[in-house]
């Protein structure tokens, strides 16, 4: 469980950045991404820790690979089935979950030399602390860029500003949240 | 004269109006990682447009001509993904032998540019946006050349700060990360721009 706070994927060990600031323009998408690579991760991490002695260690980089590209395609397929909204408003992030370096970092950091249990522990909790960062980041960019919180209005939107829920507001937002981080890190 | 023009914008936005990494945001980890020297920074932006456009043609050949007819349109993310790993391998071999010091030069970016998502995300944007062949690859140079500019701007700008005093919370990637944002606030100041051309050549 050490992925929710102290090996954070975003704010500690800063992975898989695009997803982060690609997506999280409001909450409920910075959510959805978060959750869809949770599933991937968590999928990936059993079924690499199930075949670690079959795949050769020569060709485990592609082998690992085609795992993660067939979980996200299962994922793509599903989500257009039943999400579609959230499907659109992703887009292509979706497909780009293959290139998420936290899912081809945890196989080969930790599916790949642990057994079943402890690595479904790892993809869920590394899964959780990406969701619940890429959801605050999506939540003070919302707040900031239109005033409304999961869609909830909290002020009127003449006192937002657009700027943060655009690309700019991004990098700004999760610049500040990592330096909060590391305030509290050294104290 | 129109498919010039065409041509034109199609250059134009890819570089400043849509600019790869500060506008739609993709390719974050090479542009914060190899940001440091202004050296490194062109040397990873030749590498990315060399694998970018290679893999932008054969990707493009692979949907039309083998995907698509065979019905498998939805294997897209899983051939994509290895056929870009492949040629980040051959590119490397080849490189080798045929000219060190080009490899000398790019070897260290190119296992690298595998999981920059600029590559697989511009190889099925240009399946998406529907276009030829000719215009996709035109496309693939066009936001490689964006890359290289808002990596050495970057860089450029990383340079400067490592020589002042920065507070201590704010040191390393987050800093960065701000400069980066000012950088993609400035870009933003080209949106627009993309239809005002279209009016102005009358397409």
């Amino acid at each position: 469980m050490n992925g929710i706070i102290k090996e954070n994927p975003t704010f500690v060990l800063l992975l898989g950045m695009c997803p982060t600031l690609g997506t999280t323009s409001s909450a409920l998408n910075g959510m959805s991404m978060g959750l869809a690579t949770t599933f991937v991760l968590f999928c990936s991490n059993v079924v690499i820790s199930m075949l670690k002695n079959l795949i050769p260690d020569m060709v485990r980089i592609p082998a690992f690979i085609v795992v993660i590209a067939s979980f996200v395609t299962a994922l793509q397929m599903c989500m257009q089935a039943f999400v579609p909204d959230i499907y659109a408003t992703l887009g292509l992030f979706i497909p780009l979950i293959v290139v998420n370096c936290i899912i081809l970092g945890r196989a080969e950091a930790f599916a790949s030399k642990n057994k079943v249990v402890p690595s479904f522990f790892d993809g869920l909790g590394m899964g959780l602390g990406f969701t619940i960062a890429l959801t605050l980041l999506g939540a003070v960019r919302e707040i900031l860029g239109t005033g409304k919180i999961f869609g909830i209005e909290m002020w009127t939107e003449d006192y937002g500003m657009l700027m943060f829920v655009l690309a700019p507001g991004a990098f700004i937002v999760l610049g500040y949240l990592i330096a909060i981080v590391n305030k509290f890190k050294k104290a | 004269m129109e498919t010039f023009y065409q041509y034109l914008i199609v250059f134009i936005t890819a570089i400043f109006v849509n600019n790869v990494v500060l506008s739609q945001i993709l390719g974050i980890c090479p542009f914060l990682g190899v940001s440091k020297k202004i050296d490194t920074a062109l040397g990873m932006s030749a590498a990315v447009a060399f694998v970018l456009v290679l893999a932008t043609l054969v990707t493009y050949l692979l949907q039309y001509y083998v995907l698509n007819p065979c019905g498998l349109a939805y294997l897209q993310t899983i051939a994509f993904i290895l056929v870009i790993a492949a040629l980040v391998q051959m590119v490397e071999i080849i490189l080798k032998k045929v000219s060190p010091a080009l490899y000398q030069a790019l070897g260290v970016y190119l296992p690298l540019i595998t999981t920059n998502c600029a590559v697989l995300g511009v190889a099925i944007l240009v399946i998406q946006k529907d276009f030829d062949l000719l215009m996709g690859i035109w496309y693939a140079l066009s936001t490689a050349l964006g890359f290289g500019l808002a990596l050495t701007v970057f860089a450029g700008i990383r340079e400067q700060l490592s020589m002042v005093a920065i507070p201590r919370g704010m040191q390393g990637m987050s800093i960065a990360l701000i400069t980066a944002g000012l950088l993609s606030m400035a870009f933003m100041g080209f949106s627009g721009v993309d239809n005002g051309l279209k009016t102005f050549f009358g397409l």
